[in-house]
């Protein structure tokens, strides 16, 4: 393939993220790794429901005590909105925009990191509290499936860092552009994961 | 890169098998990465059977025992049955769909290394003196028990070559979805294909459970955490769940590339195609499936009440069906077939009533009335040895037999392959047929020896004589493989002279871009077709010989493995010695700059031109 083949947005084509078959290839893969990464945190979700509540006796945490949805609500925000930056990223993608993309994806990764700022803060508030990680099963579930999300938002945050600064001065070509669209694809499902978390980790937590 | 053989030194030769992202090389890696594995768990498989060839036997300790049973089970499944598979997947299947290589050659590298280091790690626990002794299935109330180290180099010496598994049934996905010739329809894929495709996918949604449950074990053995502690409100049921949810379909991920290994060679000898592939598709794709939906039968006695323990049951014995109609399969192929008694047909005759009987004892213990009586005997070892023996092991030996001359250009000898087979098969069923009946007489699995006149002695005896015959059978092949390789004699493209797909139509070995133009698949058993129609060469291009984009060797993938190996080191001793957590973190970011490294440097292979291509054939003398 050739990287110094320069496009204009008439000749970029319709879905630059699959037009090779490597890209194809790529492509194809990482929607069947996030198939695994679902498993994975299905796996982590039944496991954080079995547990939710357990601990030794005279146990004193429980998700109603504990959550505290306003700031989970900011951090919710927050995710969402850097999904939504993240599509017009991949609309700039496709019209062979660079600037306007990389600007979007600053955005996202900008959203991102105070997304993260925010679950760093709720978890040493937590450990704060006296609910640290070996307190209990509950501790040890709730830290393992809300922290390996969190690792999932770091792992993102440095890809897309790298992306931005590493094609800076190149621009977009199609060996890049699949890289980019991936990391768009891993975002909005770090996103869905958030969904879930959201919903019956805290809301069923303090509600249910 | 040139084509032309030339003569390399050690070191160049060396570096060339590290850095390959040839699929051809990296299944012969796996072949013998897994076959060093497999020979490490015979000689654990040796050692059970010698300390309990009479009663009260000291050759062992109770302790060593464990391990050696935890050591065995673990090898065997993970670094032995499934690498060894990998191998012959790698070396045939994109062969098989006409492609130059698979979709992801670097992951396919990366994920060889994962699984070779990962091996090392788990067996390092030997040269340590503290081994996994909590069984292969680790039950969380034992692992969390064990003293010592044993049990970490366990929880991370799988987490590594678990990753390897994983990335290897993603690249398989996308090769088979993506890579495939023209005309290569998914109802044309041959059965070996398919059964890759499906036992794919299925690694790809059961391992990410075997990596939960191996963090939670490690978290709670290293870091901290409570999973499975019931003191601090954990659960070691759930361990239990996530180990079987994974465990169950891992077994068919085992079996169902057997099956296909078996469904090629039925067809191949009986010189027939494969009766009702249709319906041998459907099976496998069905068997995926509920493989997925009975793990719950391996916890019958757990007490999860009757109506869970019903559905399970009923699961169980339905994959009995699809099972069943793939045994009739291979009957009615050989059924008015012209059938050549070649020894990778021996052991596909020999595997139908051996797997058959492990299946009815499978169904015998998916009634889960029975299954109380039976559980943790000896008729459970006989049962799982049936069907991953008498159905995993035969095939690898028959593809072994069968795969040999393409994989490296020469033939096994079919006499020492006749020998090798037969005391295998003898020595199998006198090990394990009888083991149905100690279970029947009450002795319980995992028992390091047993007191004298209870009326098992001669019968376990009858097992260990058994047992060594198949390793005289497997030391037999060792010496056939040295014999014939310092031979060498060089064979054509199908030196059984029946081959029906892709393939058998080039080269044995293969050149590195495997085809000189992409063939086109014009049926089921292309090749096969093309040559009842006068086509000597058994191949139609589907396109002219033009320029070919190949993939750049890299040394990162091996360095990207060694650093999680390193990582390991430091997770485990990390409370106890002041090294461990900066040895962690050193492995870790070493894993995370070589990954960088490649992310950076912009690989995109290089190209073979059209004029080399044009020589090796001219060199050949013909087309393709």
């Amino acid at each position: 393939m050739d990287l110094n083949k320069k496009f204009t947005p008439e000749t970029w084509p319709d879905h630059p993220e699959r037009a090779t078959l490597e890209a194809k290839n790529k492509f194809v893969g990482f929607w069947l790794f996030l198939g695994g990464e679902t498993i994975l945190f299905a796996t982590l979700f039944a496991t954080y429901v079995a547990l939710k509540n357990s601990g030794p006796s005279g146990f004193g945490f429980s998700t109603q005590e504990l959550y505290e949805l306003p700031l989970v609500f900011v951090m919710t925000m927050l995710l969402l909105t850097s999904s939504l930056t993240s599509v017009f990223a991949m609309y700039h993608l496709r019209n062979y925009n660079f600037k306007k993309m990389q600007l979007w994806l600053a955005i996202t990764a900008f959203l991102g990191l105070g997304f993260l700022m925010l679950e760093v803060y709720e978890f040493s508030h937590y450990v704060g509290l006296g609910f640290t990680y070996g307190n209990s099963a509950f501790s040890s579930a709730f830290f393992t499936l809300v922290g390996t999300h969190g690792f999932h938002v770091a792992v993102g945050l440095v890809w897309v860092t790298l992306l931005i600064f590493r094609n800076a001065k190149r621009g977009l070509n199609l060996y890049n552009a699949t890289k980019y669209y991936t990391f768009s694809l891993y975002w909005h499902f770090i996103d869905v994961v958030w969904v879930f978390i959201f919903t019956v980790v805290y809301l069923m937590g303090v509600v249910g | 890169m040139s084509s032309v053989a030339q003569k390399k030194g050690f070191g160049a030769t060396l570096w060339d098998w590290l850095t390959t992202v040839d699929h051809k090389k990296i299944g012969i890696l796996y072949f013998l990465g897994g076959g060093f594995f497999f020979v490490l768990g015979g000689i654990e498989a040796m050692m059970i059977r010698w300390q309990l060839h009479i009663p009260n036997n000291d050759f062992v300790s109770a302790g060593l025992f464990n391990d050696l049973i935890t050591m065995h089970g673990t090898t065997m499944i993970f670094l032995a049955a499934m690498p060894i598979l990998f191998g012959f997947m790698n070396a045939i299947v994109p062969l098989q769909i006409g492609a130059r290589d698979v979709a992801f050659p670097f992951i396919n590298s990366l994920g060889f290394w994962m699984f070779f280091f990962g091996g090392l790690f788990l067996n390092i626990s030997w040269l340590y003196g503290e081994v996994p002794d909590a069984g292969w299935t680790s039950y969380a109330s034992l692992s969390l028990a064990s003293q010592g180290h044993g049990v970490d180099f366990y929880a991370i010496g799988l987490q590594i070559a678990g990753g390897g598994t994983l990335m290897a049934g993603i690249n398989f996905l996308v090769t088979i979805i993506n890579m495939r010739a023209p005309g290569m329809t998914y109802m044309r894929m041959p059965l070996f294909t398919w059964t890759t495709f499906v036992a794919s996918a299925m690694i790809l949604f059961a391992f990410p459970p075997l990596t939960v449950g191996l963090f939670f074990l490690t978290f709670d053995r290293m870091f901290g955490g409570n999973f499975f502690n019931h003191t601090m409100g954990g659960n070691t049921i759930i361990w239990e769940h996530i180990f079987w949810i994974f465990g169950h379909p891992e077994v068919y991920i085992l079996i169902l590339p057997a099956f296909g290994i078996f469904s090629e060679i039925f067809s191949i000898f009986s010189r027939k195609r494969l009766f009702g592939y249709p319906s041998m598709v459907f099976a496998t794709v069905l068997i995926g499936f509920l493989g997925f939906m009975v793990w719950a039968h391996h916890m019958f006695t757990v007490g999860l009440g009757p109506t869970a323990n019903a559905i399970f049951a009923v699961a169980t014995m339905a994959i009995a069906v699809p099972t069943g109609v793939k045994i009739f399969n291979w009957l009615l192929t050989m059924w008015g077939g012209s059938i050549k008694i070649t020894t990778p047909m021996l052991y596909a005759l020999g595997f139908i009533p051996s797997f058959v009987m492990g299946g009815v004892t499978g169904v015998m213990q998916g009634a889960a009335p029975l299954d109380y009586q039976l559980h943790d005997s000896y008729f459970i070892v006989a049962h799982f040895h049936y069907v991953i023996v008498g159905g995993v092991v035969l095939a690898i030996l028959a593809a072994t037999h069968l795969y040999w001359p393409k994989m490296f250009g020469t033939m096994l000898n079919e006499t020492l392959g006749k020998v090798t087979f037969w005391f295998f098969f003898i020595g199998f069923h006198m090990t394990f047929l009888i083991q149905h009946w100690l279970g029947f007489w009450g002795m319980p699995r995992r028992v390091w020896t047993y007191m004298d006149g209870q009326g098992w002695n001669l019968a376990n005896l009858i097992s260990t004589i058994g047992a060594f015959m198949m390793a005289i059978g497997v030391i037999v092949l060792v010496i056939n493989a040295i014999m014939t390789s310092v031979k060498n004699v060089k064979v054509a493209n199908d030196p059984w002279g029946d081959g029906r797909t892709l393939e058998w139509a080039i080269e044995s070995p293969p050149i590195y871009y495997n085809f000189h133009a992409t063939p086109l698949v014009r049926g089921l058993d292309t090749v096969w077709i093309e040559k009842m129609e006068g086509n000597e060469s058994g191949l139609t291009p589907a396109e002219p010989i033009k320029d070919i984009h190949m993939p750049n060797g890299s040394i990162i993938p091996l360095l990207m493995s060694f650093g999680l190996f390193i990582a390991g080191f430091g997770a485990m001793f990390r409370t106890e010695e002041s090294w461990g957590l900066p040895v962690l973190i050193f492995g870790l970011l070493w894993t995370f700059v070589s990954m960088a490294a490649r992310s950076l440097q912009d690989d995109t292979g290089y190209y073979i031109k059209k004029d080399e291509i044009l020589r090796d054939l001219k060199r050949k003398g013909g087309q393709n």
